[in-house]
C-alpha cells in the first residue's frame, strides 16, 4: 500500500496511518493520549534544539532517514551539556511512498531513540504531491533535554590555553557512505549514525571539564573547529598523524579528491577539555559504545604573542598548513 | 629510504642557502598534495615553488564554457561534465548558474554514465565537456569507442584537450623564470618519461617525475634543487611510470584523436598543444573548433599566475574581492587551481 493524499485529510485515513505506523512504534504514556500537545513533568533548566532531514536515499548503509532524525537532535541536545528526554516528530510524505518503506523507517526512529533514552511524545504528519522522482519523506524532530544544576554549560567561546582537542572516531564515513550510494560506488563504508549520549553522560558524570563540544556535522570538523577559533580567540594545532580516518574512506576521499577534514559525519564529536582531564576523558570516551576510535589529535593555543585565530595541520612529514573555512560544493576532482 | 636519510633532505632542504632555485609543477593534483602536506612551510625562501598551468579547468577559455553554455539551453540537449568545470564563469556565467536559469546541466562521476544516460534517453543530445590533459584523454577515447560499438549517435563531445609538452616550453620561454619542472605524474604515467627527457635537453631545465606523497615530493624538491642549472630527467615515480608509458592508451587516442592548435587561457593559441577530434569522427563533435576567444575577468591575474610570473597572492584581488565563494577567475574555482590551494591552506 502506498501514502495517498488522502492520508493527509486529517480524516479516517489520517487516523489509521498514525494509529498503525506512529503509534504503534513511538508507544509511551504522553504520547498515548494523543492530544494536542504533549504535557510532561519537568522543572529544571532546559535545552531545546530542532533539526530538519532531507537525505536521500532514504535508507542507506548502515542507517536511514528516521534514524538519522533521532541521532541529529539527540545529538545537539548533549552538546549543550543537556540529558535528551523528549523529541517531537513531524513527518511530511510524499505521496506514493510505500507504507511498508514508513513502516521500516518509523519502526528504526523508534528503536532508536529507545537506544538514545528519549521519548517521541508528540507529533504530525503531512501528505505533499510527488513532483516527480522516487517518492521520499522528510521529517523534523525537535528536542528537549534537562540540564544538570551546576554544569557550566560548554561553548565555542569557552576553549581555554593548552586544552586538548579530542575527536570521538572516524572522520566522513557518513559523507562517503550517502555520497558513495548516491554515485553507484561499491565499497563497504557505512554511516556512522549513532547516538552519543552514553559517552557524553560518562563524561557529565565524572566532571570532566568539557570547554567546548560540537558534533561533526555538515561542513565537518575543520568547519567546527574554525568557529571555536574564531569565537575563543585562540589557534587550535592539530596533529594529522593522530587524525582518525579508516583506510577504505582515506581511499575513497583519495579518489574523488575529497578532504576528510570536511566531510560529514552523524555520530562524531569534538571536543576541548582541560589538559589535565583530557586522558580520562579519553578513555572514558573510548570506553563507551561508537567510541573506539577516539583520540586526541591537537591542542589550543591561546593568549600568546604570535597567535593567529587558526586551525593548523601539522602533517605527518613535518610541514604546517592552515586548515580553512570550507567552500564550494565539495566536488569531485576532475583528474 | 631510511627514516635518518629522509630527516637529513628534510633538514638540508630548510637549511638551504645557496642561489634561488624556482621549482615550477605544472599537474593540479601536485598543487593539492603541495598544500595539502604543508611543504611550502618545509622549505628554505630560498627555494620557491611555483603553480603552473597544469589545472584543466584553469586553462580552459571562456569560449568552451559560453559554447557549453549555449548548448546547455538548447532543447532536448544536456551537457554533462565532470566536478570543477560547472563553477567556472565564461564571459558571463557559469554553467552553474545556467543550470539556475533552467539549462540542462548535469554533472557525471564516470565517463560510462554517459553511454546509460544515451541510451536511456534517446530522445535528448548528450554532450560531454571533454577537458582535460594527457591523463583524461583516454577516458574520452574509451566513450568513443563505446558509443561506436552500442551505435549510439546522441552523445557528443565538446573537446578541449590540451597537452603537456608544448605548454612547459612556452612557460619556460615565457614565464617568470623557471630552474626545474616537477614533471606530472599522472601525464607521465600515459605519455611516459621519455617525453620529457628531450624537452629537458632542448631547455636545458632539469625534470623530475614525482609521485603525490609527500616523501616523495620532497626527494623530487631535493633532486631538482641539486640538479639546477643542468639538463636531465629522473623518474621517482617508476611504480607506475615507464619510459614509454601505456602504450594501449595511446594507441587508444591516436586512433580518435589528432594533434591541433589549441588555445590556453591567458597565453594565446600555441601551435601543437592539443588534441581535437579526428575528421572521420566529427559526427561526434559538438563544435569544439574555433573556440579561441577568452575574455579575462577585469583585475584578474590568472594569465600571470598559471606561468608563474605572479604569485596567487600578489594578485590585488586575492582574498579581497576574489575568494573561493566569489572567485574571479578559474585558479580560485577549481580545488586544483593555484589560487584556491593558496587560499585555503595559507600557503604564501
Amino acid at each position: 500500500m502506498k501514502v495517498t493524499m488522502a492520508h493527509g485529510s486529517g480524516g479516517e485515513s489520517t487516523s489509521k496511518l498514525i494509529s498503525e505506523v506512529f503509534a504503534k512504534h513511538f508507544k509511551n504514556e504522553y504520547l498515548d493520549k494523543l492530544e494536542d500537545s504533549a504535557v510532561v513533568p519537568g522543572n529544571k533548566k532546559i535545552a531545546v534544539t530542532t533539526d530538519s532531514f532531507v537525505v536521500t536515499p532514504i535508507i542507506f548503509p548502515g542507517g536511514d532517514i528516521g534514524r538519522l532524525s533521532v541521532c541529529g537532535t539527540v545529538n545537539d541536545l548533549l552538546m549543550s551539556g543537556a540529558r535528551p528526554m523528549y523529541l517531537t516528530c513531524g513527518c511530511i510524505l510524499e505521496e506514493g511512498l510505500e507504507i511498508e518503506v514508513l513502516d521500516k523507517i518509523i519502526a528504526s526512529m523508534a528503536e532508536t531513540a529507545k537506544e538514545a533514552g528519549v521519548k517521541i511524545i508528540t507529533g504530525d504528519t503531512k501528505v505533499i504531491e510527488n513532483k516527480g522522482g522516487e517518492p521520499g519523506l522528510i521529517i523534523n524532530t525537535s528536542g528537549v533535554g534537562f540540564i544538570d544544576e551546576n554544569l557550566d554549560v560548554p561553548g565555542p567561546f569557552k576553549l581555554q590555553d593548552e586544552d586538548a582537542i579530542i575527536v570521538s572516531g572516524n572522520l566522513g564515513d557518513h559523507h562517503a557512505a550517502i555520497l558513495g550510494t548516491r554515485m553507484g560506488i561499491e565499497s563497504n563504508i557505512v554511516s556512522d549514525n549513532a547516538p552519543l549520549r552514553e559517552m557524553v553522560e560518562k563524561l557529565l558524570d565524572n566532571n570532566i571539564r568539557v570547554h567546548a563540544m560540537r558534533d561533526v556535522t555538515r561542513g565537518g570538523l575543520g568547519t567546527v573547529l574554525n568557529e571555536f577559533c574564531s569565537a575563543s580567540e585562540c589557534e587550535i594545532l592539530l596533529n594529522e598523524e593522530s587524525m582518525p580516518v579508516s583506510a577504505t574512506v582515506k581511499d575513497f576521499c583519495g579518489i574523488l579528491g575529497l578532504d576528510p577534514m570536511y566531510m560529514g559525519n552523524e555520530g562524531k564529536m569534538v571536543l576541548s577539555v582541560h589538559k589535565d582531564d583530557a586522558k580520562k576523558a579519553l578513555s572514558l570516551i573510548k570506553g563507551s559504545k561508537y567510541g573506539e576510535n577516539a583520540g586526541i589529535i591537537g591542542s589550543v593555543r591561546k593568549n600568546k604573542e604570535t597567535v593567529d585565530n587558526n586551525v593548523v595541520l601539522c602533517t605527518k612529514i613535518g610541514g604546517k598548513r592552515i586548515i580553512g573555512l570550507m567552500y564550494g560544493e565539495g566536488l569531485p576532482r576532475i583528474c | 629510504m631510511t627514516d635518518t636519510k629522509l630527516s637529513q633532505i628534510i633538514k638540508a632542504l630548510k637549511e638551504y642557502d645557496g642561489e634561488e632555485v624556482r621549482l615550477m609543477e605544472v599537474c593540479g593534483t601536485h598543487t593539492a598534495a603541495i598544500s595539502e602536506n604543508g611543504i611550502p612551510s618545509m622549505l628554505s625562501p630560498k627555494i620557491k615553488l611555483i603553480s603552473g598551468p597544469g589545472c584543466p579547468v584553469c586553462v580552459t577559455v571562456t569560449a568552451v564554457i559560453d559554447r557549453l553554455i549555449e548548448l546547455s539551453m538548447q532543447e532536448n540537449t544536456c551537457v554533462l561534465t565532470f566536478g570543477d568545470l560547472i563553477r567556472v564563469k565564461g564571459t558571463y556565467k557559469s554553467l552553474a548558474d545556467a543550470r539556475a536559469d533552467g539549462a540542462s546541466v548535469k554533472m557525471v562521476y564516470s565517463p560510462m554514465e554517459t553511454i546509460k544516460l544515451a541510451m536511456q534517453n534517446p530522445k535528448c543530445t548528450f554532450v560531454f565537456a571533454a577537458i582535460g590533459f594527457e591523463t583524461t584523454t583516454p577516458v574520452y577515447a574509451m566513450v568513443l569507442e563505446e558509443a561506436i560499438k552500442a551505435d549510439i549517435h546522441n552523445l557528443k563531445l565538446l573537446t578541449s584537450l590540451k597537452t603537456m609538452p608544448q605548454v612547459i616550453r612556452w612557460v619556460a620561454g615565457n614565464g617568470g623564470g623557471v630552474d626545474g619542472f616537477i614533471a606530472p605524474g599522472h601525464v607521465a604515467a600515459v605519455t611516459g618519461s621519455n617525453i620529457f627527457k628531450e624537452l629537458s635537453k632542448e631547455l636545458n631545465i632539469p625534470f623530475v617525475v614525482s609521485g603525490f606523497e609527500a616523501e616523495q615530493l620532497i626527494l623530487t624538491i631535493y633532486a631538482l634543487v641539486s640538479m639546477k642549472g643542468k639538463d636531465g630527467i629522473r623518474n621517482l615515480y617508476k611504480s607506475v611510470v615507464t619510459e614509454e608509458g601505456n602504450t594501449k592508451a595511446k594507441e587508444l587516442v591516436d586512433k580518435y584523436f589528432e594533434v591541433a592548435d589549441s588555445s590556453w587561457r591567458g597565453m594565446g593559441k600555441i601551435k601543437g598543444s592539443g588534441m581535437v577530434l579526428r575528421k572521420q569522427y566529427q559526427d561526434y563533435d559538438a563544435g569544439s573548433i574555433g573556440l579561441d576567444e577568452d575574455h579575462m575577468p577585469k583585475g584578474c591575474s590568472c594569465a600571470s599566475v598559471l606561468v608563474g610570473k605572479v604569485r596567487p597572492n600578489d594578485c590585488p584581488l586575492f582574498g579581497k574581492s576574489c575568494t573561493p565563494d566569489n572567485a574571479h577567475g578559474a585558479c580560485m574555482v577549481s580545488t586544483e587551481g593555484s589560487c584556491y590551494n593558496y587560499y585555503v591552506s595559507g600557503r604564501r
